[in-house]
């Protein structure tokens, strides 16, 4: 059987567990580095904003002899602006000029095609207007702000506030870091980008959501047991669902890569690359961010409720004194299998033995194995 | 399509074979009625099949705040659609979106600069009475290649035969209508027996000695409509001197004359009749388009006058329209009894009127055929909305790239749902009998939906939209991940597969549900709120998300009932992807497995 199968399985067992609870403070340091670090690219850098959002024109020319240098001085004569101009892998020009009316493209298209000496037929054009930018990304806002509040409206009646809020600071941690690599490593931003950041939206939190999910599940009688705290079975949770974490990530991933993958290699810039390249970035954060942010602040936030303190005071006591009577009867271990072993099979911790002292749902792995 | 799936979704548990059935049936019906209204594949996008694309934003008019609503929106799309589709482009698809955009899709082989220039058009349709018009200089060249010798010179002697050429050629019916220019009002309005309808006579049409007397003596004219309304004042002569200047030849100065002016002022203007460009010397705007209510064009059967345009004013439309007709008419000589139809500073039309057109109705009529007259009711009706439009955006994609582009998207498809479909192997095994089918299944269902919706819903498939597509295959693929881990977890707690299959369905299909309305509410809001191409891209996220449901539902749950069966899955074949071992299965409950399997048996149904 594969690997990641028997992985899956001591995770599911709790035989190996990474304390993501216990290390969140790690985590949200990163959290924070990379989301400062983000900021801080956009206000210094900026983000580079396509045709698309300032107003102008883009041409793309089927194969051509005529150089890069060459369509740039044409395009400056024909259009009186300056041209930004590619080379594409279909052996076309992509022309970008910024700044340029609708009206005057018909004519600069016109004298490119007799510069260029191809027929203007066969020339593509995207013209934009300078408020048409504007209106893609108010819109885009509008639907940010509209989703977000919904979202939360949702996810308070399904699962909880706490949760709600933590899958929100969880979105914007993933838009903020999306955005920032966008400007640090100066990437055009066109509509496919904003359509790719949107995408995030509803990945980001799908992903979320089923950690969730479990994480409801198992902390559904949280308050009638002493033997873990919320933030053990939320760790639990995490580790329980890593499996398909990574299966989901990587499934959404793959045809991603291969729009990247052909987006760019094929066509060169274009709108497939563009979504593909912020749906890719915004993927991994939103990975991310639903195991190493999100659970752990719903911890956080749980952890602070009256209810889960008294939970945690009883936990530990509890586990202070099974620590005390486990030195004492060390060699008695052994005895202690067979009725565990007999009770039903039961998601979640409850029927744990508490014969360890550790977060997880400790079981001497070497023994069983 | 929700609501039954949720009431059968309990009994579908027990029974697997039925709801495979039904899904079965539904992929039937959706193809074979995809193959039977000849939709066989989805309509492409603009994008995908070239052509060229423009979208408009309405603005508001000054002082008319809330002139974007759905009625005017609606209008102006229809209005548009019968002017681009009177171009003969029948393809030619004109749609609003959002709350104040028009989408105009013009398919690639038809003459979209033409189509272009009227849906840009910038209506604000103004009545002004005409001081003054001749030939505009060298109209001769661009009108009429045979003339140019003798046009090129640009004296009024060339002009006057040129022009009187070219009136013949439209004014065919209005050089029949035209002696009778000063009869047929009254002849008109007796064969009507109408009182409040009214006739015009269309165009500077009229006859070859109106230009030619226009042409010989513009000085004269335009000093008699100096002395007649202007009263020489300096406005005046800085209007004569613009139109000295003016030459309506050159596009470059058509781009800009009269396309300023204030509705309160005098200006000159360009206009074409019968491929000559005339220039003029218009008065004050006298009638707004928006005093237009409707215009039309008929066809005349009673005095066989062929087609004509009948408008009908608003009240306060009807007194303005009738004063300034009443003052025309007293003028008895062309062209200061015209009055020019002025869309976007350029004359459409320019009439005569013989009398005061009284009781908001009134006909154009002239040697219109149908397409010039349905043009001119077009751009009267068009001008009573009270909104003008902005291009935002034009592209034009050649079917060359447009090809390209659907190749590299299916290609990006293909090598996305092979790589996840390697994947899915190499980590479910034998489980991917159930993961593969039901992606075939999603994608068969995804594929005829869309082309069943081509016609119906005018969707069509453009490049965000297949992106979302090729996106939605992780979603897909990923219900069927939560489902499999599900199971597998109930294994590892040491069931057997039948009971784990059934225990692990009713968390898990909680799961995909929620996880999957969170995905839907993402794109339904995307699909309402956002404009353009992230729309297609929101609605094939959102029908996909959908599917997705049904799917599961439908096919991956009973298909997964019925291989439980199987003895490959059932005895946890090393490739079955459901290898207790392999899965690391509690070794102790092997002992147990016996009294577990009749126990864990009932508790079934409750669960479901």
């Amino acid at each position: 059987m594969s690997k990641l199968g028997n992985l899956g399985a001591r995770l599911h067992r709790g035989e190996i567990s990474y304390d993501f609870i216990g290390k969140r403070k790690i985590w949200y340091g990163v959290s924070i580095l990379i989301t400062i670090t983000a900021i801080v690219g956009l206000a210094v850098r900026g983000l580079n904003m396509g045709i698309d959002f300032q107003g102008g024109a883009v041409f793309t020319t089927s194969k051509t002899s005529v150089s890069v240098a060459q369509a740039e001085t044409y395009a400056k004569e024909a259009s009186g602006h300056d041209a930004v101009v590619q080379k594409l892998g279909t052996g076309g020009l992509r022309i970008q000029i910024a700044g340029m009316d609708t009206e005057k493209s018909d004519a600069t298209k016109a004298k490119l095609a007799t510069d260029m000496k191809v027929d203007p037929e066969s020339i593509n054009s995207d013209l934009v207007g300078p408020s048409w930018g504007d209106e893609i990304a108010n819109k885009a806002w509008e639907g940010l702000g509209i989703f977000m509040v919904l979202v939360v409206i949702y996810l308070a009646i399904a699962f909880e506030w706490r949760m709600a809020l933590a899958a929100l600071v969880a979105l914007i941690h993933d838009i903020t870091i999306t955005t920032g690599i966008y400007a640090l490593v100066g990437f055009e931003v066109t509509p496919g980008t904003v359509i790719g950041l949107l995408t995030i939206l509803g990945y980001s939190l799908y992903d979320t959501v089923v950690v969730f999910d479990s994480l409801k599940e198992q902390t559904k009688d949280i308050t009638k047991q002493t033997r873990f705290t919320y933030s053990d079975i939320a760790n639990h949770s995490i580790n329980g669902t890593l499996v398909r974490s990574i299966n989901t990530t990587v499934v959404a991933l793959l045809p991603v890569a291969g729009l990247l993958f052909i987006g760019g290699g094929f066509l060169g810039a274009g709108t497939l690359n563009d979504i593909s390249l912020s749906l890719f970035v915004g993927l991994a954060a939103g990975a991310y961010s639903s195991i190493f942010i999100a659970t752990p602040l719903v911890a956080d936030l749980k952890e602070a409720e009256p209810q889960m303190k008294a939970l945690k005071k009883r936990v530990l006591a509890k586990r202070a004194q099974a620590a005390a009577e486990e030195e004492m009867a060390e060699v008695r271990v052994g005895g202690s299998e067979d009725p565990e072993d007999a009770a039903p099979a039961v998601v979640g911790p409850r029927n744990q033995p508490a014969s360890r002292n550790r977060g997880g749902r400790g079981r001497p792995s070497g023994k069983r194995r | 399509m929700a609501a039954p799936k949720r009431g059968r979704s309990a009994s579908a548990q027990s029974k697997p074979g039925r709801s495979l059935a039904l899904i079965l049936i539904a992929i039937v019906a959706l193809t074979g009625g995809m193959f039977a209204s000849g939709n066989t594949t989805p309509r492409l996008g603009i994008d995908l099949a070239g052509g060229t694309s423009i979208t408009l934003q309405a603005q508001n008019e000054p002082g008319q705040p809330n002139a974007i609503n759905k009625t005017n929106m609606n209008t102006a799309v229809e209005i548009m659609n019968r002017r681009v589709n009177g171009l003969g482009v029948s393809e030619t698809e004109v749609q609003t979106q959002g709350t104040s955009n028009i989408i105009v899709n013009i398919p690639k082989g038809t003459n979209s600069a033409e189509a272009r220039q009227q849906v840009g058009t910038t209506a604000k349709l103004y009545f002004r009475p005409v001081l003054a018009q001749e030939v505009s200089a060298g109209a001769a060249a661009s009108a009429s290649p045979s003339a140019s010798a003798s046009g090129s010179s640009s004296a009024s002697p060339s002009a006057s035969p040129s022009s009187s050429a070219s009136s013949s050629e439209k004014a065919t019916g209005s050089s029949s209508a035209s002696p009778s220019s000063s009869a047929s009002p009254s002849s008109s309005a007796t064969s009507q027996g109408r009182a409040v309808t009214e006739a015009l006579k269309a165009g500077s049409t009229p006859s070859s000695s109106a230009s030619a007397s226009s042409s010989a003596s513009p000085s004269a004219t335009s000093s008699a409509d100096a002395s007649a309304s202007a009263s020489a004042s300096a406005a005046a002569s800085k209007l004569e001197a613009e139109y000295t200047a003016l030459d309506c030849s050159k596009a470059t100065q058509r781009a800009t004359a009269g396309k300023t002016a204030k509705p309160a002022d005098a200006t000159v203007a360009c206009g074409q009749i019968s491929g000559v460009w005339y220039k003029y010397v218009l008065g004050p705007a006298r009638v707004d388009g928006t005093d237009v209510k409707k215009a039309q064009a008929v066809y005349d059967t009673q005095t066989a006058s062929g087609w004509q345009v009948q408008m009908t004013f608003t009240g306060g439309g009807a007194k303005k329209f009738a004063d300034v007709t009443a003052e025309l008419a007293k003028n008895a000589s062309q062209p200061t009894n015209e009055f020019g139809i002025v869309l976007d500073g350029e004359v459409v039309s320019s009439p005569t009127v013989s009398q005061s057109i009284t009781g908001g109705q009134a006909e154009i009529s002239g040697s219109f055929t149908q397409q010039e007259a349905q043009s001119l009711a077009n751009v009267l009706s068009y001008g009573a909305l009270p909104l003008s439009f902005k291009t935002q955006s034009v592209t034009t994609v050649t079917a060359a790239l447009g090809g390209e582009q659907l190749h590299a998207g299916l290609l990006a498809g293909a090598i996305g749902l092979a790589l996840v479909i390697i994947y899915l192997v190499a980590f479910y095994r034998g489980l991917s009998l159930v993961a593969i089918p039901s992606l075939l299944v999603s994608a068969v269902l995804t594929y005829a939906i869309m082309s069943l919706l081509g016609p119906t819903i005018h969707f069509a498939l453009n490049l965000p939209a297949v992106c979302g597509a090729i996106v939605a295959i992780g979603i897909t693929a990923d219900s069927f991940i939560v489902f499999f881990e599900r199971i597998r977890d109930e294994i590892r707690e040491g069931r057997t597969l039948r009971p784990a299959v059934e225990r692990a369905w009713p968390r898990a299909r909680r799961t995909i549900l929620v996880s999957d309305f969170v995905s839907f509410l993402a794109a339904a809001v995307l699909f309402i709120v956002t404009v353009g191409k992230v729309q297609g891209f929101a609605f094939t996220l959102g029908l996909t998300t959908v599917l997705d449901v049904v799917v599961v539902f439908f096919f991956t749950k009973p298909l997964m009932t019925l291989l439980a069966r199987r003895k490959f899955f059932a005895s946890g074949h090393k490739w079955s992807g459901l290898d207790p071992k392999g899965l690391g299965a509690k070794a102790p409950l092997r002992r147990t497995r016996r009294p577990a399997g009749p126990v864990a048996g009932p508790v079934d149904p409750k669960e479901a």
